[in-house]
């Protein structure tokens, strides 16, 4: 005989814990929802014509924009692109071409993997140790240094998986018309999986392009216009972090513009990113 | 005359393969060098903190700037507390959402979703920070902190870690902003740990009657144990290391104290607070020292983690 | 006069320690095709991947004896894989179109030996489509994506990447078993056209296509060559047993 009472209690707590899964969810959707919410709010106030010309505006002072912050994170995550590219997608093939199973290949995927969730902010004390404080100065090289290390594993990881996903036979092909290694691993595997890697290329950028931590010890800021990465540069997440602090409306205003155009930069980062590796996996 | 210039590009071939490899070895080599670069930049800079303190510097809950007189426990308590905060929040929500995506979330909106809560990984930090200080701050401040002390407050002994103050910021806030920045974290390896659970024993478990909480909490969870906890346990290495977040909201006060509420300080947030402004001396080295042990610390824990999920990884790779 | 392209001797092939192939012997000759024909499991494939080691990619893989290549050992240490593997071309079971154009799938193979200016490398893709049948589908699109043909216009388009570098062997393995049947018949008519310039080694699972198109069938069972001879000849009166049972469908 089957005892219902069991089966009622059974039934009223999947409902409860189905209820709650759907609680949680809809508190992280509208996480996402009221942060979306509060930058537009408040940042698009702050961005005029002004805020993409005007360099920051000194303490006290009214009006001004972030047009040097602005340029300098695009030089510094420029540069960092450009540092961190080749090395990440190199050691990427190295790791999925040739390492087989050797240990060195599963000590440095390990690591690598580690780095990724590291604290950003040690890498920052690392390249102040080991660079601003013996040039004696901040400089948007440090920061893109800096930021460069923790592109490098993101990078590395992303080709190294998208490599792994090329069918063996595509290689043995390439192989069998007598194609040397590095072709085969260049002109064939790396194109075939040209759209997965670009994938990891953008999230690294996305990933870098908001790192605040890091750059604090480095790129540090400045007040004004620097074309020259090889003195202190200005640079939207310190910017964002010290005017967000100050007692100033105007600076407050500009953090709330900053902050949104950094957002909306990282997520349509991502969008994109996630577009490129469907059309991937569709090829 | 054929056969000569083929030869001669062989010998070619030869030489641009060997830098070939030896060029992608020295890069794959790079994040090696960069780790123990990291170690021992940090212990190098530490080294007039451990002479003068040794091993009191890891008991001590002192940070007198003026006095100089440190120790790494301010630091490391207030880490703990907001870290252990976040996951308390963030794991049950991150389960929720993960049992949502696999087993409730209509098939169209599946993917919406998921991109969405995974974009909320993808934020930057320093907009949890702002949003944190600015619009949760205020909000915490007047509503959940005098509720809390309405309803916790009032237990015995335990009140006290809602006691003091309630002017918005504080370890609680902190670990509570932490707990979202996390959960998107936490909660896409719990799908997958989930997704990866073979239709097969999903069947046979509704198969015999019972509801999708008993298949979710009963048969998929500890088959994917491990997956889990090394989901949680990256989720635990983020929230050590995370400053943004944290700086913004927590106080930043060199204390330790019981209530929840009060302001703290953890190693980033000493570390973004005081590092530009310290003179080398010993206060410099003591900050290497916090960086050292946060990187220790946060070390460890990733490793776990990883080995956690390597367990998951293989289970995933006899399945496919 | 019958002339050999290879010569097969005491050849055994080891995966780490399981010994895959036992004591083969054979020679292949020039200008006709050999087919190898066996059970799944056999060794057929291996065989074939031994003639351009192939299986040198991977390590614990080794074979041992002799392979002599117009009298030439390429089993020997001093052999360069790839000046040997533009010698010996080879096609997949599945199509491998390299992820460009159709006529840089050409043009890659043959530049990697060659250094012809424009004209001529023009004239050795179209050479190379035409020989492989399918220059008449691909000539208004050489700049489209190889990926962009279908499965028996990509297996074509592979065995001309194989032809243009002007290889002495073609090795084929179970070149037309992801293919529908029209496709297959097409590269069953190719290959008869190509064994006038080439030597051909082909492994198939089917016996009917060994049957059709091949000068010369071996067939293999548990990595041991059982019986090898003239098609005709193996087709119609086997000398063992097991041939003759497997030829008539009673295993494998």
């Amino acid at each position: 005989m089957m005892d219902l009472a069991i089966y009622k209690r059974r039934k009223t707590k999947n409902i409860i814990g189905l209820f709650l899964s759907n609680f949680a969810m809809l508190l992280g959707i509208a996480a996402l929802l009221s942060i979306l919410f509060v930058l537009f709010y408040n940042g698009f106030a702050a961005i005029d014509f002004n805020f993409f010309v005007n360099s920051t505006p000194a303490a006290g002072s009214p009006n001004g924009g972030l047009a040097n912050a602005i340029i300098g994170s695009l030089m510094i995550v420029g540069i960092t692109t450009l540092l961190s590219t080749p090395a990440g997608i190199l050691a990427g093939i190295y790791l999925s071409e040739y390492s087989g199973g050797n240990i060195f290949g599963s000590i440095t995927r390990f690591i690598s993997d580690i780095m990724l969730s590291a604290p950003s902010i040690v890498i920052g004390l690392f390249v102040y140790a080991v660079y601003v404080s013996k040039v004696r100065h901040y400089s948007g090289y440090a920061g893109a240094f800096a930021l460069s290390l923790i592109a490098i594993p993101v990078i590395l990881r992303t080709t190294e998986n998208m490599l792994r996903l090329i069918p063996v036979q595509l290689r043995e092909a390439a192989f069998a018309l007598g194609a040397p290694k590095w072709k085969v691993s260049i002109n064939i595997v790396l194109r075939a999986a040209r759209n997965g890697v670009l994938t990891g290329l953008l999230l690294a950028i996305a990933r870098v392009s908001g790192e605040t931590a890091p750059l604090l010890f480095t790129a540090l800021s400045n007040q004004y216009f620097t074309s020259s990465l090889n003195k202190p540069t200005a640079n939207l997440p310190v910017v964002i972090y010290q005017f967000a602090l100050s007692p100033y409306k105007n600076w407050i205003s500009l953090a709330w513009g900053g902050a949104l155009l950094i957002t909306l930069t990282v997520l349509l980062l991502n969008i994109i990113a996630r577009v490129f590796l469907k059309e991937n996996k569709t090829a | 005359m054929k056969k000569d210039s083929r030869e001669k590009v062989i010998a070619v071939q030869k030489i641009q393969d060997y830098l070939f490899h030896k060029i992608t070895f020295f890069f794959a080599s790079l994040v090696l060098l960069f780790l123990i670069g990291i170690i021992i930049t940090l212990v190098i800079a530490a080294l007039p903190t451990f002479k003068e303190f040794g091993f009191g510097f890891f008991i001590s809950d002192d940070w007198d700037i003026v006095n100089k007189k440190f120790g790494i426990l301010i630091s490391v308590y207030g880490t703990l507390v907001t870290a252990f905060i976040a996951l308390l929040i963030a794991v049950p929500i991150s389960f929720g959402i993960a049992i949502f995506l696999t087993e409730i979330c209509p098939p169209m909106l599946k993917r919406f979703l998921g991109t969405a809560i995974e974009l909320l990984a993808a934020v930057p930090s320093i907009i949890y920070g702002m949003f944190g200080l600015f619009v949760f701050a205020p909000f915490y401040g007047s509503y959940i902190q005098p509720f809390l002390q309405s309803t916790i407050g009032k237990i015995p002994f335990v009140g006290v870690i809602v006691s003091g103050p309630m002017n918005g910021i504080g370890m609680l806030c902190a670990g509570i902003i932490l707990s979202f920045m996390i959960i998107p974290f936490i909660a896409s390896v719990m799908r997958d740990v989930i997704e990866i659970v073979p239709l097969v024993i999903k069947e046979s478990a509704y198969g015999i009657g019972c509801t999708t909480w008993e298949v979710v909490t009963k048969i998929v969870i500890p088959y994917g144990k491990n997956g889990i906890i090394g989901g949680i346990m990256l989720g635990l290495g983020r929230a050590l290391g995370e400053t943004m977040a944290v700086t913004f909201v927590i106080g930043n006060a060199q204390k330790i104290k019981l209530s929840l509420f009060a302001p703290g300080a953890s190693i980033s947030s000493t570390l973004a607070n005081q590092f530009g402004e310290a003179e080398p001396g010993l206060h410099y080295s003591s900050l290497f020292a916090l960086g050292l042990g946060l990187f220790i610390i946060t070390f460890v824990v990733l490793t776990a983690a990883k080995l956690m999920l390597r367990n998951m990884e293989k289970k995933e790779g006899v399945k496919s | 006069m019958k002339k050999n392209a290879i010569e097969i001797k005491n050849l055994d092939f080891f995966y780490g320690k399981s010994k895959a192939l036992k004591n083969i012997n054979l020679n292949i000759e020039e200008k006709k095709i050999t087919a190898f024909i066996g059970p799944s499991g056999c060794g057929k494939s291996t065989l074939l991947r031994t003639l351009n080691r192939m299986y040198d990619l991977y390590p614990g893989q080794k074979a041992e004896g002799e392979i002599n290549f117009y009298g030439k050992n390429i089993l020997g240490a001093k052999i360069d894989l790839n000046l040997l593997r533009s010698e010996i071309g080879m096609v997949f079971q599945k199509p491998t179109p390299f992820p460009m154009s159709i006529y840089d799938n050409i043009a890659f193979g043959v530049r990697l030996y060659e250094n012809l200016n424009k004209k001529m490398m023009d004239e050795r893709v179209q050479w190379a489509l035409h020989k492989a049948a399918i220059w008449d589908e691909t000539k208004d699109k050489l700049n489209q994506s190889g990926l962009s043909l279908s499965g028996g216009q990509q297996q074509r388009l592979c065995i001309a990447r194989g032809i243009a570098v002007k290889p002495k062997v073609l090795l084929m393995d179970e070149p037309t078993s992801a293919l529908d049947p029209i496709s297959t018949n097409k590269i069953e008519e190719l290959t008869n056209e190509l064994k006038r310039d080439y030597t051909i080694a082909i492994v198939t699972h089917n016996m009917q296509q060994a049957a059709r198109i091949s000068d010369y069938t071996a067939f293999m069972y548990l990595g041991e060559l059982v019986e090898f001879g003239e098609t005709k000849k193996m087709f119609l009166k086997p000398e063992r047993k097991e041939t003759e049972n497997y030829i008539t469908g009673r295993f494998g």
